[in-house]
Order: structure tokens, then sequence, then C-alpha cells
């Protein structure tokens, strides 16, 4: 097992490496700097000029990106050129909205998924079969962002229970934290319950139709007790694995998600830099990004050989 | 027992090209007698013909600006209403999906193209596969939109740079799918036997694997179509996809952002319709893989 994690650790530098230089190609792409921001309007091309040497601009790409990596062997990921804070900073005090955001979405959607698969499974092939499984299916077919705008135009505009946006911090206020997540939470949750709605379904009906669930039926069990704990327990597997398909898919969701409902994110952190060509921010921030997306990928492939006994044994 | 005997007159390859066709049109049948793909399939004609006839369809022109209707609710004159400058969102959306099917299309179109060659390369020739699969991890780890995002910011906002984002987001899936079918198919006698009667490399790779491995390809491009609507819709919306006024479906629920408190409509209509044409083409795509490949059932939702 140790090995396994210390195997899958090490398989992630290279990854980490591409997408690094992959954000300085997008940096090398990009028209226009931050120079004009800092200066602002009625600045002189001189004084253009001696922030872009100030903040070395005006150097080759390839040389920023060496001093980069020199400056990230340190554990140094630079400083953002606009917001006066350090990127590991500006990032880390942002993350934990986005993971909260993320991690409430998913469970919001495998608790909805979940059981909206097994609803269909037991009433296989009858209308509410069809309609769990429409359901799901509008579920993945629902852009975002926009059922975001409507949840916050029905919730907030019209029946006024909820706000229309902003953050509350959680040590602030517990119960005006949960109002401000809720609806982005849902909004996401709801794209991805499909999924899990659907795999859940076809697991249990794989488990439903096994010898031992109608032993235990036999035995006079009672319904709930077969299905939750002998067969949903045994159509575990491949629900773990797409929910956790879905951490991934969650996390990056969940950028959109926070402009929509002005949550102070690392996602709105990250396409406010784009826009404004921060390129600190935008470096750094991909980078940490994309090293949890990693590591979770990794946390779902451990979880899954603790999960499966026939591949824990054998390694 | 005429018929039969006729057959039997017909030389092999004849015979062979009877029973593709055969295969052919009973392939077609069953397509079309899956419930879903037939709901999906009427789903994305009337998506399209809304996008031909749009000149025809469409009550106003696409950004004719009007003072005197301002914010105006849906009525007889303007069936969903109008936006902030008076312009009819009815005809902005019927315009709007040309923009969204242009956009799909296209990224279809390179995906399929580079995630094949990628794909192919990857499993045919050994010492570029873990260069190609490396590359392609990276991209992945990205979080997709993100990468969009940022790749249509660097570009600049127009609609062929959308779909360069949208094509480079989601190649990398798409080459992995090529890779993993290609590399089945590799394996199997029949291949092996075309090397024995010394066909090419070429006629090999086109003629026997790829035509063989294509199944996933398809249904996985289906489901890409239904995805860069979706993401087309979100550059547009953050400001990244082709540039306003251009009547594009993100773009009029980015004008409705501004109006949630006072004209509902703007937002809500447009994101109706992109819904249904994405739920057209995820029944095409469910469709298309109950009859193509019963199997890739449990892998559907990757893409």
């Amino acid at each position: 097992m140790t090995a396994f994690i210390f195997r899958r650790l090490l398989s992630a530098i290279p990854v980490l490496i591409i997408v690094s230089l992959v954000t300085f190609m997008i940096m090398w792409l990009v028209p226009g700097d931050v120079s004009a921001e800092i200066a602002g309007t009625d600045a002189t091309p001189e004084d253009l000029a001696a922030i872009r040497e100030r903040l070395g601009l005006d150097r080759p790409i390839w040389e920023r990106a060496l001093a980069w990596y020199a400056a990230l062997a340190k554990g140094d990921l630079g400083y953002s050129y606009l917001l006066n804070r350090s990127v590991a900073d500006a990032v880390l005090e942002r993350l934990p909205v986005t993971l909260s955001l993320a991690g409430l979405a998913l469970v919001l959607a495998t608790v909805m998924g979940v059981l909206l698969g097994i609803f269909a499974a037991i009433r296989h092939n009858t209308i509410f079969d069809q309609g769990a499984m429409v359901t799901a299916l509008l579920g993945l077919s629902i852009p975002d962002f926009w059922f975001g705008i409507v949840l916050i135009i029905f919730f907030g505009v019209w029946l006024g229970w909820l706000p229309t946006g902003g953050f509350v911090p959680f040590s602030e206020d517990p119960a005006g934290w949960l109002r401000s997540m809720i609806l982005p939470a849902f909004t996401l949750a709801v794209t991805q319950m499909g999924v899990i709605a659907r795999m859940t379904r076809s697991a249990m009906l794989d488990v439903l139709n096994q010898d031992y669930i109608r032993t235990a039926r036999a035995k006079g069990m009672t319904s709930g007790t077969v299905i939750f704990v002998h067969a949903l327990r045994n159509a575990m597997i491949p629900i773990v694995t797409v929910v956790g398909v879905l951490t991934g898919v969650l996390l990056s969701g969940a950028v959109v998600i926070e402009m929509v409902y002005s949550l102070p994110g690392v996602g709105r952190l990250i396409v406010g830099a784009i826009q404004r060509r921060d390129f600190p921010i935008i470096q750094g921030g991909l980078l940490i990004t994309a090293c949890v997306f990693v590591f979770v990928n990794i946390l779902v492939d451990i979880i899954y050989v603790w999960i499966d006994p026939r591949v824990r044994d054998e390694g | 027992m005429k018929a039969e005997a006729d057959i039997a007159d017909l030389s092999i390859t004849e015979q062979a090209a009877a029973a593709r066709r055969r295969r052919r049109v009973e392939f077609v049948k069953r397509l079309y007698g899956h419930r879903s793909f037939l709901v999906g399939s009427v789903i994305l004609a009337l998506f399209t013909l809304t996008a031909i006839f749009a000149g025809v369809l469409a009550p106003y022109g696409p950004t004719d600006i009007n003072y005197r209707f301002i914010l105006y609710p849906p009525s007889a004159e303007h069936w969903l209403g109008t936006d902030g400058f008076g312009r009819d969102i009815l005809s902005r959306i019927v315009y709007g999906t040309r923009v969204s099917l242009r956009i799909g299309l296209m990224t279809v179109l390179f995906t399929g193209i580079l995630g094949t060659l990628l794909g192919t390369l990857a499993s045919y020739v050994n010492w570029l596969d873990g260069l190609i699969m490396r590359g392609l991890d990276g991209l992945m780890a990205f979080p997709g939109v993100l990468l969009a995002i940022a790749l249509a910011a660097a570009l600049g906002p127009s609609e062929i740079n959308a779909v360069i984002a949208l094509t480079v987001t989601f190649t990398p899936r798409t080459a992995r799918i090529v890779r993993a079918s290609v590399l089945v198919v590799k394996k199997m006698q029949f291949v092996e036997a075309a090397h024995a009667i010394g066909a090419g490399h070429g006629r090999i790779v086109f003629r026997y694997i790829l035509a063989n491995a294509l199944s996933p390809l398809i249904v996985q491009l289906t489901f890409v179509f239904a995805v860069s609507i979706i993401a087309e819709a979100i550059l547009s919306f953050l400001g990244v996809g082709p540039p306003p006024p251009a009547p594009s479906l993100g773009n009029i629920i980015a004008d409705g952002r501004s109006y949630i408190q006072e004209a509902w409509w703007i937002a809500v209509f447009p994101g109706l319709v992109i819904m249904i044409g994405v739920l057209g083409l995820n029944l095409m795509g469910d469709g298309l893989r109950d009859v193509l490949d019963p199997r890739q059932r449990a892998s559907l939702e990757r893409g």
C-alpha cells in the first residue's frame, strides 16, 4: 500500500511540470500586460516601461520562466502584481471557499443521486424508473451557470428566502454561511446528480439480480434491509469510482459557480487575474489548483483500493 | 431457393459487400428503433433547422435596437420579451443557435481529428506513447473550464478562438479513448492476418484498426458536442467567447445577469434552449452507445 501511494505521488511530478509549462505558454500568448492597470489612465509610455522593467515583464518569457522555477524550488510562488500580497497567501485564503463549495456539492450530489438511482432500480421498468432517469438526464443537460441564475431569480428575487450572492465566512456566522452556500452547492450538485443516479441504478440492477439477494428476501428480511445493507453495499464500488471522477469535475465546475454567486473562491481569483493580466496569480493559482486536482485523484485511487477487498488483499 | 442460388453465384467480394450493406441497413434500423436516439435526433433536427432558417423564423433582426420597447416583458409583439436595448429576445435566441451549432460542430470536428491522430500515434508508435500520454495528463490536470477560459482569454474573444480553446480542452480525453480502443483492436486476429498478407501500415491503421475502433469515438464526440455547447455559453458568459453584440446564447444570458431583478426573461429563455439542445445530444449519445457498444455503458460520463 505504501509503495502504491509513493508511486502515485511520484507520477504526479511530470504532470505538474507540464501544467506549469502550459501556463507559461498561455501567458506568452496573452496580449498586453498589467502595466496599464497599475499605472492608471494618465500614465506616460515611460511610466509603463518603468513598471514593466520593475516587474521583469520586459525580459523574454524563458528567462521569466527560469526565474519562476528557481523561486518555486525554494517554495516561493511569487507576489501578486495587483493584490498586494503573496500568491500563496491569496490562493490559500480562498481555497477553503472552493473546497467547501465542492465538498458540500459532492455530498448533496451523492445523496440525491444514490437515492434517485436506488428508487429507479427498485421500480425497474416502470413509469417511476423512467421519470427518475429523465430527471437524471435533465440534470446532465443543464448549463450549471444558467441554472444558478434561475435559482437566484426564484429563491433570491421572487421568494426572497436566500441571498442573491455574496459570501459569509463560517467562522463569523455558520447559519449565514449555510445560507450563502446552499444555492451554489445545490446548483453544482444537480448537474452531477444525474451521473451518480445512472451509475447507481445500473450497479443496483446488477446486484439485485444476484442469488444472495433472493436468499436474503427468502429468509424474510425486510425490503429496506435487503436494499440498503445487502444490495447497496455490493453496488458501492462502481458508485465510489464515479463519485471519485466527479470530485475533479466538481472542482472545475466550482469555478463558474463562484462567478455566478460572487463567492470569493480560487476560481474567481484566477478568472479575475486572467482578465487583469496578473501573471503570478494565474501561474500560482493554476499550479495549486492542479495540485489539489491530482491529489484528489490519488486519494480516490487509495479509497478505491481500500474499499474493494479483491484489490486490497492482492496488493 | 432462387435467391440463395443467386448469392452463391456472386464472387466472395460481392458477397462481403452485400453483407456489409445488410449490416448497415440493420444498424440504421436498430438505431431508429431506439427511443432515446429517435427523440434526441428529432430535437437536434429542430435545433439545426432553427439555425438554418434563422433569417425566416426570427421576427426581428438579432441586433435591432428599439428604445420604445426596453425591458419589455413577454407579449404578443415580443414573445420572449426584450432586453436593455429593446432587442427582441426570441430573435436573438434564434440567431444564437447558429453560433452554438457552429462552435459545437467545429469543436467536434477538430477534437475528432486531433484526438484520433494523437490516440492512434500513442497506441501505434511505442516511443511516442509515454510522451503523448504524459502531455495529455498534464492538460487534463487543469480543471476543464479554467483551461478553456485561460486559453480563450489569451487568444482574444472570438468564435474561432473559442473553438481552439475548447478543442485543446476536450482533445486529451478523446485521444485517451481512441488510444484505448486501438490498443484492443490492434491485438485482434484480423489485424495479424492483414500483416501476414503484407498490408502496409497505412492500410492497416485506416482500413482495419480505425474502422473497428470508431464506435467509442463516435459516442464520445456526441458528448463533446453537448459539452461544448454548454462550454461556449460559459465562455460567452465570462466575456471571453464571441464578443457582443453577437447573439450567442451565452451572451444573452450574460446580458440577463444584470437584469435579474426586473427582467427575468432575458436570462431564462436562452438557457432553456441550451438545455433542450444539449438534452437532444445526450439522448442521441445514449442511443448510439447502447446500439454501438453496450459494454461502454460504464465509462459514459467521463467525457
